[in-house]
């Protein structure tokens, strides 16, 4: 064990994948000499050498069409989208050309795409955004999302173990505030879900960042007894995990940092509604960033994204109801 | 027409060096199967018996039957929309391909895509999408990870005039130009993306940039199967010294509409007269003939294996609707990649 940020932890776990399978490359851009704009790869060019540490044009469908090819013929490419807004400029290769091949043709591509997403610093309407549910929406691809170091690693093993593409969402805002006891050597995270505070009055289904969000703002609620699941895993869902909580609990409150409609918590909810409506006694409560692209200046952001006081006043409504 | 920046440009005609007797009346093969196929294709979608749309390649069948006898089996293709022979060179057979297009069971898809998007990745092809040029870059990328693990390898995919517009042409020739991968890039310059033609596609002949990202392109003519296969042998040749890309423009003519609906009057009749007499499938038989091989004989036998694989085809059942959300996801944690395919010059048969 040793103590870890999670930007450390997801280093670790592409590093130690990397020694045990020599398939294992990442490329993108700036990543090789540089160590990637976030540092995730720094050193991983002197250890493992500029074949397998790959600094990319400036193209992003070409890193994951590459990638695509680079993988049906027998590597596992690890990709860095510099940041998770620019895979809208990979789009196509991910969902048409990577999510539709084993379904089409039986064909396998092992890849991970890094996709360092949300906001909190300034980052503005193209360095804030969370695409996941994009995704989510695109047969064929898995999209996991850690919210601590200890999975940051697992899960980082585990996506480039899966044979499918996986969407790794890391959170820009943990990387260097998150920090937690990380177990040595290789393990894996299982696609599901995980309490992270177990409660009994109320339920708050999330994931990435705003576990810690959900975590900070029911830890002393009037003494309330609240439960905090924390997804991980957004394809596959783990649906029975969802349920049994709910229906433990009976109130749920599900936090999105992405943009409200059609986001990973509208499917959560949409589940509930579906197999827990008898267990509910108040209604699926959401909080969730508006539909609006992520504003720069910091009371603009602060105003849209979703609040530790947000998150309690929406809990305590609920829980009175 | 073309630029060449490190060798002079391939000569067109017969390769008397390269191809054995054999080795031609093969190409002469599959280009008649490839036509046979597709014809026999057509009657069934009109029967309805195809669903949605139907594609074809005719008169163009040089480009793909030429280009795929030069690649050997440990290399790695995507093949496009209007190049059935090379699936029939790496090995698929016309029964699967006839079952494909029907939507049975028995097609390399089973059902899951139409028509020609298909790969059979026993035989190390990766099947298209619909998106243009996107198999460009999975094409670079194979030819990436070769390089990147030092093996003698070499990728291949085909790409139509229209598809050089979009962004993924670009991002593919530049990285296999920084990069210096073996691959190799075939313009298929049939005249026209659906109604759209050249002049409104682009200002500079797609082949003349390859200079520009660090790499020789060429023009053949693509009517000329036994060209064709000269110039990719040479091609490989390049990739696999380590010299990189290559583009080569295979210019030839789309002799039918974009797909089955489209009755093409928007092009001329005299350039679809002109082109005619250019037909590929004669051309290769004219030199048969005159090296005395009984052309009648081979196309009666590709006839009988066309109905042989209709028949068989038709039998493939329709797949199992209870079966249609299955495959999504692979569960395989060290699933296949793609296999190798039949070596089918003489070249390679000879280095075995
Ligand atoms: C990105 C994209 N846009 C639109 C289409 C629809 N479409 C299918 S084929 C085609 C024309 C393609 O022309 P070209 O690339 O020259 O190939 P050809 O069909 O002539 O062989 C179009 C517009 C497509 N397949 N991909």
């Amino acid at each position: 064990m040793a103590t870890m940020t999670y930007l450390q932890a997801i280093s670790d776990g592409l590093r130690q994948e990397m020694r045990a399978d020599q398939r294992v490359m990442v490329m993108g851009e700036d990543i090789g000499v540089f160590g990637g704009a976030f540092k995730v790869t720094d050193g991983f060019i002197a250890e493992f050498g500029p074949d397998r540490v790959m600094d990319t044009p400036l193209a992003e469908s070409g890193i994951v069409g590459t990638a695509i090819g680079a993988a049906v013929v027998g590597l596992r490419p690890v990709c860095e989208m510099q940041f998770s807004d620019f895979i809208a400029c990979g789009f196509d290769q991910l969902v048409n050309v990577a999510g539709k091949m084993h379904y089409r043709q039986g064909l396998a591509v092992p890849i991970t795409v890094r996709l360092p997403s949300g906001g909190g610093f300034s980052g503005g309407p193209f360095h804030s955004q969370n695409p996941e549910a994009w995704f989510m929406q695109s047969p064929g691809i898995k999209v996991v999302a850690p919210s601590t170091a200890e999975d940051a690693k697992g899960l980082m093993i585990s996506a480039i173990r899966d044979p499918n593409p996986v969407c790794y969402m890391e959170h820009k805002h943990l990387y260097r505030r998150i920090k937690g006891e990380v177990p040595d050597g290789i393990y894996e995270t299982p696609f599901t879900a995980r309490v992270a505070r177990e409660g009994t009055e109320l339920t708050i289904v999330t994931y990435g960042a705003m576990v810690h969000t959900a975590l900070e703002a029911t830890e002393d609620l009037d003494g309330a007894s609240v439960e905090v699941l924390d997804l991980r895993s957004l394809v596959p869902l783990d649906t029975e995990a969802i349920l049994a909580s709910v229906r433990k609990t009976s109130k749920v409150l599900i936090v999105d940092e992405a943009n409200r409609t059609c986001a990973a918590g509208a499917e959560v909810a949409a589940v509930i509604a579906e197999h827990a409506f008898e267990d509910l006694d108040g209604p699926v409560t959401r909080i969730a960033t508006p539909d609006v692209p992520i504003p720069f200046s910091p009371p603009l952001e602060q105003a849209v994204l979703p609040s530790v006081d947000r998150v309690k006043e929406a809990a305590r409504e609920l829980l009175a109801y | 027409m073309a630029t060449e920046t490190a060798r002079p440009p391939v000569a067109e005609g017969p390769d008397a060096q390269h191809l054995t007797r054999d080795d031609r009346v093969e190409l002469l093969r599959y280009m008649l199967l490839m036509r046979g196929i597709e014809e026999r294709a057509m009657n069934l979608y009109r029967q309805g018996k195809v669903p949605g749309s139907f594609y074809d390649g005719y008169g163009q069948e040089a480009v793909s039957a030429g280009a795929c006898f030069a690649m050997a089996p440990e290399d790695r293709l995507c093949i496009l929309h209007r190049d059935l022979a090379a699936h029939l060179i790496r090995g698929v057979t016309p029964t699967r391909i006839l079952a494909q297009y029907m939507g049975r069971e028995g097609g390399i898809t089973r059902g899951r895509d139409g028509n020609v998007h298909f790969g059979d990745k026993e035989v190390g092809c990766v099947g298209m999408v619909s998106m243009l040029p996107d198999m460009m870059l999975v094409a670079t990328g194979m030819a990436m990870a070769f390089k990147a693990q030092g093996q003698q390898r070499c990728a291949l995919t085909w790409f139509g005039d229209g598809s050089t517009s979009r962004g993924d042409w670009h991002e593919a020739m530049n990285w296999a130009g920084v990069q210096r991968l073996p691959v190799i890039f075939i313009l298929e310059n049939n005249q026209y993306a659906y109604s759209t033609p050249l002049s409104q596609q682009f200002a500079v002949n797609p082949v003349e940039r390859a200079a520009a990202y660090g790499f020789p392109g060429f023009a053949v003519d693509g009517n000329d199967a036994e060209a064709m296969f000269e110039a990719v042998r040479q091609a490989r040749e390049r990739a696999l010294a380590g010299d990189g890309p290559t583009m080569i423009e295979a210019v030839t003519m789309r002799m039918h509409g974009h797909a089955a609906h489209d009755d093409m009057k928007y092009v001329p009749k005299e350039q679809v007269e002109e082109w005619r007499q250019k037909d590929p499938i004669e051309r290769q038989e004219r030199r048969l003939v005159e090296l005395g091989v009984d052309v009648d004989a081979l196309r009666a036998e590709v006839k009988a294996a066309i109905d042989a694989a209709t028949e068989e085809a038709l039998q493939s059942p329709m797949p199992d609707p209870a079966t249609a959300t299955e495959g999504v996801f692979c569960t395989d944690p060290e699933p296949d990649i793609l296999g190798d395919g039949v070596p089918r010059w003489s070249g390679f048969l000879k280095g075995a």
